[in-house]
């Protein structure tokens, strides 16, 4: 074999193998859109059709621009015997690229205009969900129904999230973009959405809508939406807001109007079956039981599934004198909060309150051991 | 023929020796190397930070640190490039070259000079020490919104006090270059034949004299907040939370210009000296970045367009945002007339130039894309943001700060640099910054939020590929270090006074390297040798 034919038969490998690595590559990369959505409503698409079109304008300015550079970078170099032009003004040129990018620019401002006027028109809505944040998941209230829904990160993405958990995210349907309680939305339904927040600033963004906004403490934000198709459309929070930020995503599903109403009428009777719950006397199984997953969905972020807490930041519950203390001192700081600890008696009812005192009492090396009854948190607020 | 070496040897070219030389220096020349050196140390200790953030973001799940830790990494990593890195960078360039270019025998304020050095140590002593608090260190993004912010713990006030003492370092370093380049110039350097790069510094001064103040403000009152009782960010006592915010871009967009403008100062002045063609445009290029400087007052919403502002509001600062776009593009359009029917080489310096002019402008066009308040209503706070604001810090600004360090090199040193070094260099952050920052875009886009230590699987991928860049990036900067100590240790060639075929400009009269006491007979200036 002659060195070119060696040299030949090299490059061919290496040139076929290069094509498939990059073709496994892009095959691996494909379940990920390279491009914004389209989304669901008509702001998305107008939102979408905004960004091609400026995405479509640089893109020509950029070869063009581009293009001249590369010209001069490849014909006006020394090494090919170019002798330097002394020219160093043009007035001509240097209005002629002021004046079209002005141009260009209004032409721009002209739909982007329309399409702001189009977002910020949030009357005639009809229904009206309330969203605020917490740190870290989400309230939202139904304010025509009376139904509030809590929605925080699904169990199976909070555990394999925790460091070290040996589960493999991989295996986690929807890692880190679901919730325990998804909340249901009608199509083809003009709905307002406030945002607004407890704590700290967070954002509400779902991308298939087309928008993000801040929830902002003390202050509500005016939006809407109109979702055209059916689906489950996943979000996440937007702004910083601590430690879990990563951890507070949004789930939405678009039903018939007849599936909502549905839905809106099954959360009521929870929510009475639930109130019902705070009259009666409890066993201290019911309580642990319960006390359990209210505390993985409500306290674990902070507190830690060791109660041992973060040093520095969060306290440990583990051998805490509040927890062995008197029920009434540990009853008022739960319901009332302090310091970077919620005030949880907006956020749980007077079971899950009870259970997961009751839970944290017996736990760990805790030698309170008592339980407390829905009775005497209401009796607390 | 050099003004300078004449009259040095005359008197005192008694250097001071040892530890002193460099505590109470106010030489220029001496200060301008600790401040690279403090940018150069910063520029590693911010790295290595975004090397914990690219390792942690590898794959999907937590592997190496918790969420509140990764946070204080984003948070911390932009402090110190910021304000420890490209900064610094800046002044120290600033020091070294204003006095030689304007024809200067030193800085104005000698010793306000040593003290605005000084402070730097200080202030990021204070800032990294809180890593070892109660709370750890700061953790709500470099944007210091409340009310997060104040979440802290014990690390709050050193946060607020080591950004005062920048404050006071950037502003005691901007009265000095305008007092330097007010004063100090040579007979015949005449405000419109000043080097580009000493116009772009005095209008950086000027915004930094306007903004760092407003910026020291607005961190105070969350000082009084935490501890005073006051509420001025806080809905429940009356305050308003977002009024931070505006607060705080007030101060921020300037600061991008702040960053900028001398990298762009330096590439005007090496892209005519490779073309060997005077730069195009003079007069509009100043016009330019003045009305970048003045104009850039005007846009700060544009970082806030998702707080909810009225729609009056949201249309100004989308047409403001627009209109910066104009300026910008006509100093792309003139250093591309600079080159044209040059006659070009590309040696380190041009090339990371040429780097700028490609990189800052795809920024650039991101910028515009963001700009448009619709559609900035998706792209805020992805990774989108975060690739627009990468190539315009990374590839427009560290790279420009870097050519300006190629090419003054050999004058500082008296040795040239390495060339084959100098190009590997070039080329192996080239390929990895994008690497490291195109795939960010797609990211966005696909919806993955920025700060965030973990995501979903769909990212997997892309985020890969980034933090392979990530690590390619970061190693490529050693071969800087290489660089610089092998010039400063004076291996190389011998560098003439003209350094480079194409150079013009004061400082390439004086010898290579320079008196300690620059020009202490002011030289002529006049229009042939100004402007050519
Ligand atoms: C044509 C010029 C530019 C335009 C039109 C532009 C526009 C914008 C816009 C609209 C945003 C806000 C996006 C968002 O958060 O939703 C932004 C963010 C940002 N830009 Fe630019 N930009 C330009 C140039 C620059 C330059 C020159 C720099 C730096 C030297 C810069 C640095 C940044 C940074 C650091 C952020 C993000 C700040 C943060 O949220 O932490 N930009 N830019
Ligand atoms: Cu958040
Ligand atoms: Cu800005």
């Amino acid at each position: 074999m002659s060195v070119d034919k060696l040299k030949q038969t090299v490059l061919g490998v290496v040139a076929v193998s290069l094509f498939l690595a990059s073709g496994a590559v892009f095959a691996g990369l494909a379940d990920m859109p390279l491009n914004l959505t389209q989304g669901v409503t008509e702001t998305s698409q107008r939102v979408y059709d905004l960004h091609m079109i400026i995405l479509y304008i640089v893109t020509v300015i950029g070869i063009l621009v581009f293009g001249v550079m590369c010209w001069s970078i490849f014909h006006h170099r020394k090494s090919k015997g170019a002798v330097a032009a002394q020219f160093h003004h043009s007035t001509a040129a240097e209005i002629a690229w002021t004046i079209i990018p002005i141009i260009i620019l209004v032409a721009m401002a002209i739909p982007a205009t329309k399409t702001l006027i189009f977002m910020e028109q949030t009357g005639d809505a009809e229904m009206t969900l309330k969203v605020t944040g917490y740190q870290w998941k989400w309230k939202y209230d139904y304010l025509d129904e009376g139904v509030t829904v809590w929605s925080a990160l699904d169990q199976a993405s909070n555990e394999a999230r925790q460091m070290d958990s040996g589960i493999d995210p991989n295996t986690v349907e929807n890692y880190l973009l679901d919730v325990d309680n998804p909340i249901v939305l009608p199509v083809n339904t003009k709905i307002r959405i406030l945002t607004t927040a407890a704590d700290v600033i967070h954002a509400w963004w779902v991308p298939a809508l087309g928008w993000k906004r801040d929830a902002i403490p003390g202050f509500i934000n005016d939006n809407w939406t109109n979702i055209k198709e059916p689906g489950v459309y996943r979000g996440q929070c937007a702004e910083l807001c601590g430690k879990d930020h990563g951890f507070m995503p949004i789930v939405v599903h678009a039903v018939s109007k007849e599936e909502y109403a549905a839905w809106i009428e099954e959360q009521k009777a929870a929510a009475l079956a639930a109130a019902d719950g705070a009259n009666r006397e409890w066993t201290k199984d019911e309580l642990l039981a319960k006390g359990k997953d209210v505390y993985a969905a409500n306290c674990v972020s902070c507190h830690q599934a060791n109660g041992n807490g973060v040093e520095g930041l969060f306290p440990p519950l583990n051998g805490s004198a509040i927890v062995n203390g008197s029920a009434a001192d540990m009853i008022g700081l739960v319901l009332n909060g302090k310091n970077l600890m919620p005030a949880f008696k907006d956020q749980l009812n007077d079971a899950d309150l009870a259970a997961v005192m009751t839970h944290e009492r017996n736990s760990w090396d805790n030698t309170a051991k008592d339980i407390i009854q829905p009775a005497d948190v209401k009796a607390a607020r | 023929m050099s003004y300078g070496a004449v009259h040095d040897d005359e008197h005192h070219d008694h250097k001071p020796t040892g530890i002193g030389r460099w505590l109470f220096s106010t030489n220029h020349k001496d200060i301008g190397t600790m401040y690279l050196v403090f940018a150069l140390t910063m520029f590693f200790i911010g790295g290595a930070m975004a090397m914990v953030i690219r390792l942690e973001l590898f794959q999907p799940g937590m592997q190496y640190v918790d969420p509140q830790f990764f946070n204080s990494m984003t948070t911390v990593h932009a402090l110190v490039m910021i304000f420890g890195a490209v900064m610094p960078a800046g002044v120290g360039l600033a020091n070294w070259m204003i006095p030689m270019m304007v024809g200067a025998p030193d800085m104005a304020m000698p010793r306000m000079n040593n003290m605005s050095f000084w402070i730097l140590p200080f202030a990021f002593t204070l800032l990294l020490s809180t890593f070892f608090m109660q709370g750890g260190a700061p953790a709500g993004g470099w944007t210091m919104y409340p009310p997060l912010v104040l979440q802290l713990g014990d690390g709050l006030p050193f946060l607020i006090f080591a950004v005062h003492f920048l404050g006071l370092s950037s502003i005691m370093g901007a009265i000095n270059i305008i007092a330097t380049v007010f004063n100090m110039r040579a007979p015949g350097m005449t405000f419109m034949r000043l080097p580009l790069f000493v116009w772009t510094w005095i209008i950086t001064a000027f915004l930094l004299i306007a903004a760092m103040p407003v910026l020291a403000g607005g961190v105070t009152m969350l000082l009084t907040d935490r501890f005073f009782g006051t509420a001025f960010f806080d809905a429940a006592g009356g305050g308003d939370p977002v009024m931070f915010q505006h607060v705080f871009w007030f101060f921020g967009h300037p600061e991008v210009y702040i960053l900028v403008l001398p990298s762009f100062g330096i590439i005007s002045q090496i892209i005519p000296t490779f073309s060997r063609k005077p730069l195009f445009g003079y007069a509009s290029m100043v016009y330019a970045t003045a009305s970048i400087a003045f104009l850039s007052f005007f846009v700060w919403a544009h970082h806030m367009f998702t707080v909810g502002m009225p729609l009056a509001g949201e249309l100004f600062f989308m047409y403001a945002t627009m209109a910066i776009a104009v300026p910008t593009g006509v100093k792309v359009f003139n250093w591309t007339a600079t080159m044209w029917k040059g006659s070009m080489t590309f040696e380190t310096p041009m090339l990371f130039s040429i780097g700028v002019l490609f990189m800052f402008t795809l920024g650039g066009f991101t910028g515009l894309m963001m700009g448009i308040t619709p559609v900035d209503f998706q792209y805020h706070d992805t990774y989108f943001i975060v690739a627009h604001f990468h190539y315009v810090l990374v590839p427009g600004i560290v790279f420009g700060i870097v050519a300006g360090v190629y090419y003054w090199l050999p004058k500082w040193t008296g040795v040239m640099y390495d060339e084959t070094l100098g190009k590997w260099h070039f080329w192996t952050s080239t390929i990895s910054v994008n690497v490291l920052f195109f795939p960010m875009h797609f990211l966005g886009l696909a919806g993955m939020p920025r700060r965030i230590p973990d995501y979903n699987t769909q990212f997997t991928d892309w985020n890969q590929i980034v933090s392979v860049g990530g690590i390619a990036f970061g190693l490529s900067q050693l071969i800087l270090v290489w660089v610089v100590i092998k010039c400063a240790r004076g291996q190389g060639e011998k560098a003439t006074d003209q350094v480079w075929e194409g150079a013009h400009g004061l400082e390439f009269t004086l010898p290579s390297p320079p008196p300690f006491h620059s020009f202490t007979t002011p030289p002529e200036v006049t229009e042939a040798t100004a402007h050519s």
